[in-house]
């Protein structure tokens, strides 16, 4: 069977996307029995390369592995080497040497993976490369959405607010929420929003007046270093919190808000958001359920033909 | 079903004889188990599982007692997911599309699980089933209740109750049909086309 990779939302049909969360959705009695663990990839090793520290993503992955009892191992940060230079190909010939099924990698340069994957026999997945993908990170907002509003999401609106420009998660997150059918709306200031991103088929709005019209609202993180003298995307933090964070009172009764984490309290959303009605831990919680889905189907297969057990 | 039978299929058992065959096993896992407070019988999806309903059923209504009943899935727990290279090369061991849910509502420690597949055959999936019935607890016996037992065992295993024995040659196919999933009650042997 050829290898299979998870590199860009794109590398997915809607059925595999379909399929990915039915999965997900079957490991979820799994997570809440005694004995949180099945022995499906017994004998498999899976690598997480994290060359960006992400101590949650990569705690999410090493834990969605052990759940199915793979062996897991974790290399981090700078200790790997400049992730510019020649070290990622010497890392994947070092680390192919232990013959893993599976690699996890988070990069900060778009693209990594696919160099990756290019000097592995292991099946890659991205944890994240720079402002290109997060696949892994829309699968799972997906599957909170459909547990929050059930499987249908199509015609659902989803507001995208915040840094679009940098954002990988608003990327891979545009393409997951067209795929379901959904309606994309941006809301950003102009300079956080990539020229031409109506192509993707979204709307852009630059502020907040239409919001009622959403069924959920996905908050992306707005980083300090955006004021920075020079960079002069943002005049102030104060400021962006003032036109476009938000609060529980900017929100609507029944709105699903979703944050993908690490939060910037008072930035692009309030406290009182934060601690109050949102989506944010079932993000987390999804993200292991369909963490063990890829990791399982990157190994046994997205295929959907019709199957018989008779042979057991 | 409509249309002629194809010439490649022989019905070895009718509605009529699947159902007292299913009633025999009923009077068997009672006769075995004339105490058994915690009874519970388990089907192995998809069609054990429709069998095991029935059974369950069966148990209540000739005993007049009430007893356990749940489904599980055993694809997280299926030996070839870690052959490297095979699955999906194999067209029999295909990875099932979905996976369904596992449904154990009762107290596994301490109960007597009778286990209920339609086919035994390499005994396989009966292997992966103890070992997730085990992942929820301790049961105090297992049992296996099989309609068709076809041979040709890969592993130790030996069913408790069967209904009927069948030996086959290895290309052949024994399809079980049921009217809850095909909307006929029968189990038919299928001889591969040349």
């Amino acid at each position: 069977m050829p290898r299979r990779n998870l590199i860009s939302i794109e590398d997915l049909t809607r059925g595999d996307v379909e399929l990915l969360l039915d999965t997900a959705e079957s490991f979820l009695p799994v997570l809440e029995r005694d004995i949180k663990k099945v022995p499906t990839l017994r004998g498999r090793t899976i690598i997480n390369v994290f060359w960006e520290a992400s101590p949650r993503t990569s705690a999410s992955f090493d834990l969605a592995a052990k759940r199915l009892s793979a062996d897991t191992l974790v290399f981090r940060g700078s200790a790997l080497g400049d992730p510019h230079g020649e070290a990622l190909k010497d890392v994947a010939i070092t680390l192919d040497a232990y013959s893993p099924d599976i690699v996890i990698l988070r990069h900060p340069s778009a693209g990594a993976c696919r160099v990756l994957a290019a000097n592995t026999r292991a099946s890659v997945i991205n944890a994240g490369d720079g402002g290109h993908q997060d696949p892994t990170q829309c699968l799972l907002d997906l599957f909170a959405l459909r547990q929050s509003l059930g499987r249908d999401l199509d015609g659902r609106r989803v507001f995208i607010i915040g840094d679009i420009l940098h954002s990988r998660v608003a990327r891979s997150g545009i393409m997951g929420f067209k795929m379901l059918g959904m309606d994309v709306t941006l809301v950003a200031p102009p300079t956080l929003l990539p020229r031409g991103i109506e192509e993707m088929g979204v709307d852009v709005r630059h502020d907040l007046s239409e919001l009622g019209d959403a069924d959920v609202v996905y908050l992306l993180r707005v980083e300090s270093d955006l004021t920075e003298p020079g960079a002069a995307y943002l005049p102030s933090l104060r400021e962006y919190a003032r036109v476009w964070g938000i609060s529980s009172a900017r929100l609507r009764p029944g709105q699903r808000l979703m944050h993908p984490g690490p939060l910037n309290r008072g930035v692009e959303i309030s406290a009182d958001a934060a601690d109050g009605e949102n989506l944010i831990a079932s993000q987390v919680f999804s993200g292991l359920a369909v963490r063990m889905a890829i990791l399982y189907r990157t190994v046994i297969g997205y295929s959907d033909g019709t199957a018989t057990r008779e042979a057991l | 079903m409509s249309g002629p039978r194809p010439a490649t299929e022989t019905v070895v058992l009718t509605a009529e004889q699947l159902s007292r065959t299913i009633t025999r096993i009923a009077h068997e896992i009672l006769e075995k188990n004339p105490d058994a407070d915690n009874l519970a019988v388990v089907g192995i999806h998809t069609r054990g599982a429709y069998l095991a309903a029935r059974i369950h059923g069966l148990l209540s209504q000739i005993s007049g007692r009430e007893y356990e009943s749940g489904d599980i899935d055993i694809s997280f727990y299926r030996d070839d997911v870690a052959v490297r290279g095979e699955v999906g090369v194999i067209p029999s061991v295909t990875p099932q599309p979905v996976v369904k849910d596992t449904h154990l509502p009762f107290d596994i420690d301490g109960a007597t699980v009778v286990v209920v597949d339609d086919v035994l055959y390499t005994g396989r999936t009966i292997r992966a089933a103890i070992d997730a019935l085990f992942d929820y607890g301790r049961p105090a016996a297992v049992q296996l209740a099989v309609l068709v037992d076809r041979g040709h065992r890969e592993l130790p295993i030996r069913p408790d109750y069967v209904g009927k024995n069948l030996p086959t040659a290895p290309q052949e196919r024994i399809s079980v049909r049921l009217l809850e999933h095909d909307g006929v009650d029968e189990v038919v042997l299928v001889r591969k086309e040349r």
